[in-house]
């Protein structure tokens, strides 16, 4: 968290005399690339290209137009300004991301505002129509709200409590601390897809005959008063349960987070502690706790944000389940199974504003503590 | 003394039983995986296999997730590739070459990162349709770099930023070009940072669902979408299924066997910015 202590900035190199260094070489490059690309476009956009049964017209295209702007960056770089060079290569990726983030979310917007439904666009003004619905006509959603701050709260909770604590436990130079620590971790390499199918087989609800799953082990120990309903307990609780193969993917996460904000904590200071006669506990609890404090806020903000947009976890655990449905789903099945974009658009933008206020200050005052440096 | 060996131990029952926890998944896709046909049964779950290993439950498994383990692969390695380039020319210029405003642009670029996909899911499809790139791969592949700037930006600017700016000022005095200090400087000391943006963008890509299931048509499915579909029928049984659901977690589980170093440095790049 907070700004880096970056080295200086290079300084441009300013010329003197030549605005202009003509390289001759570079140039004949140029302007066969700019002429290779410009032909690369021109015939694509008569004919199709197939290559092997797939239309990749579109991909040729946006070949051919790599290759035209990277001749225009060799001339670009013949002039001696090295801003409007640096400027032009990072322009691509700037208007990727203008169109493809901001754009959409307008675009998304104005879809919010309209009646489109049906496969056809219609955008028919209709204000804020559907955001009032959403609120006041839509039992779906408010389980879908309920849902998602079910799962948030116990999701952070859980990840925090267990991340710390697998941290400190590790903290205390144990002999296979590597291995125990790979174990906590490796959840997270594994699709939420894949972890949601194994963990629904072992939150499997049968009962009776069909006893399966974790059920089955607690049968088998004689623990009958552990035996649960996993996610098929009535509402909130079984959305709770969600959160287990959540926070079984991310707490050795946030063990890693806590561990690196643990191990910062130089040990010449823990040392000095325990000679002035401070205990194991009071050194966590007066030292090394409140160090840890921007760990937890970056936690915190990475973990609610995937908390809020939640979705193939649920998909894969519930299989469409309406009781554990959350927004993510709403957005998807509404739009694409039930043709209503309008809708679709609303919840998309309900949840991207979730996430704004969560993460717009963080990444404000991130930016405002680099820039001071 | 003594007090230091029972809290020591406490510890490593503590730690232990939390690794059951942890690994019970995993040992479970094992356990059902190499058994056999007949002796599977959801009452013997918990069962080891007896009268030897057998893998007709991975057979059965890759037979039915075969195409989309290698639709899945041919999108992920041209990703990987190019948006870690991509990643690499953003994060030099970001960090050693602030112009004004470049931090307002960086900011505005990492938003990317936050997203929830739902907000620009109908403006994405709808875009990718006319451009016709919709139901395949190659479209696929383009959404993920597009998407996939902010972090890999991310990740090489901090990388960058640790980098001694007097070793570029004295290629400087030799006279590169903003170009040539980042071919023959920048470029060949960022191999580590490359390692973690590819292996990074991967493992996204491999486990990605949602442009998965809403961009590509079902002979194009990834793995998570076929995944999915397998888990949500009927026809297959569940044995199959773990031996699958183990095959499609195998490449990403894998990196992070061999490359967890390099893995977990890009989560926290992920986390911890600066």
């Amino acid at each position: 968290m907070g700004g880096s202590t970056e080295p200086p900035i290079l300084k441009e190199r300013r010329p003197m005399y030549r605005k202009f260094k003509l390289n001759l070489p570079q140039f004949i490059l140029a302007i066969a690339l700019i002429v290779l690309g410009l032909s690369t476009d021109f015939s694509l956009s008569r004919t199709e290209l197939d290559v092997a049964g797939k239309n990749l017209t579109s991909i040729g295209l946006l070949t051919g137009g790599v290759i035209f702007y990277v001749g225009i960056l060799l001339i670009i770089s013949m002039f001696q300004n090295e801003t409007i060079l640096s400027i032009a290569i990072l322009f691509p990726s700037m208007v990727a991301i203008a169109i493809f983030v901001y754009g959409f979310i307008g675009w998304s917007i104005r879809v919010s505002l309209s009646k489109w439904k049906g496969l056809k666009p219609d955008f028919t003004w209709a204000g804020l129509t559907q955001y009032v619905n959403l609120f006041h006509n839509d039992p779906r959603f408010i389980i879908d709200i309920r849902n998602t701050a079910v799962f948030t709260v116990g999701f952070i909770a859980g990840c925090l409590l267990l991340g710390l604590a697998l941290a400190i436990l590790l903290d205390q130079k144990l002999k296979g601390e590597a291995i125990f620590r790979g174990i906590f971790l490796f959840p997270m390499s594994i699709s939420f897809i894949a972890s949601g199918v194994v963990w629904g087989w072992l939150m499997n609800p049968a009962t009776g005959n069909r006893i399966t799953g974790i059920n089955l082990i607690f049968q088998s120990l004689g623990l009958k008063s552990l035996i649960s309903l996993w996610h098929s307990t009535p509402q909130p609780w079984g959305m709770a349960f969600t959160v287990i193969p959540a926070v079984w993917q991310l707490s050795g996460f946030t063990m890693a987070l806590y561990m690196g904000g643990i191990r910062s904590v130089s040990e010449d200071l823990r040392e000095a502690a325990r000679v002035d006669g401070a205990s194991e506990f009071q050194i966590y609890r007066y030292i090394i706790f409140p160090m840890l404090q921007p760990v937890t806020l970056s936690a915190v903000i990475i973990l609610g944000h995937m908390s809020l947009k939640i979705f193939d976890l649920i998909v894969a655990l519930g299989n469409k389940d309406i009781r554990l449905d959350v927004p993510g789903i709403y957005m998807w099945t509404t739009t694409f199974d039930g043709t209503n974009y309008a809708r679709g658009a609303a919840i998309g933008i309900l949840m991207l504003v979730s996430v704004a206020i969560l993460v717009v200050p963080y990444l404000v005052q991130n930016m405002r503590t680099e820039t001071q440096l | 003394m003594t007090r230091r060996i029972v809290v020591h131990t406490l510890i490593y029952i503590v730690l232990i039983a939390l690794s059951i926890f942890y690994l019970l998944p995993i040992y479970l896709m094992l356990l059902t995986g190499f058994k056999a046909f007949n002796q599977v049964d959801l009452k013997t779950m918990w069962a080891l296999p007896n009268a030897g290993l057998h893998i007709q439950n991975f057979i059965a498994g890759y037979k039915q997730l075969a195409p989309n383990l290698t639709n899945s692969l041919v999108m992920v390695i041209p990703e990987a590739i190019l948006s870690s380039l991509l990643g690499s020319l953003n994060g030099y210029l970001l960090a050693k070459w602030k112009f004004r405003s470049s931090n307002l642009i960086f900011s505005l670029i990492l938003f990317g990162m936050f997203i929830p996909y739902q907000s620009i899911l109908i403006p994405l499809v709808k875009f990718m349709q006319a451009i016709k790139l919709y139901g395949d791969i190659p479209g696929l592949v383009l959404v993920h770099i597009i998407y996939g700037i902010p972090i890999t930006t991310l990740i090489f600017r901090n990388y960058y930023a640790g980098i001694e700016t007097e070793i570029l000022e004295a290629g400087r005095i030799d006279g590169a070009s903003l170009m040539g200090l980042y071919r023959y400087i920048m470029f060949p000391l960022s191999a580590p940072s490359f390692a973690v943006v590819i292996i990074w963008q991967f493992t996204q890509a491999w486990n990605e669902f949602l442009f998965a299931v809403v961009l590509t048509n079902q002979s194009h499915w990834p793995v998570t979408v076929a995944l999915n579909n397998l888990a949500g029928s009927q026809l297959v049984q569940w044995n199959v299924l773990m031996a699958a659901t183990l095959l499609a977690a195998l490449p990403t589980l894998l990196v992070y066997l061999f490359l967890g170093r390099y893995f977990l440095r890009g989560l926290m790049a992920g986390a911890l910015k600066g």
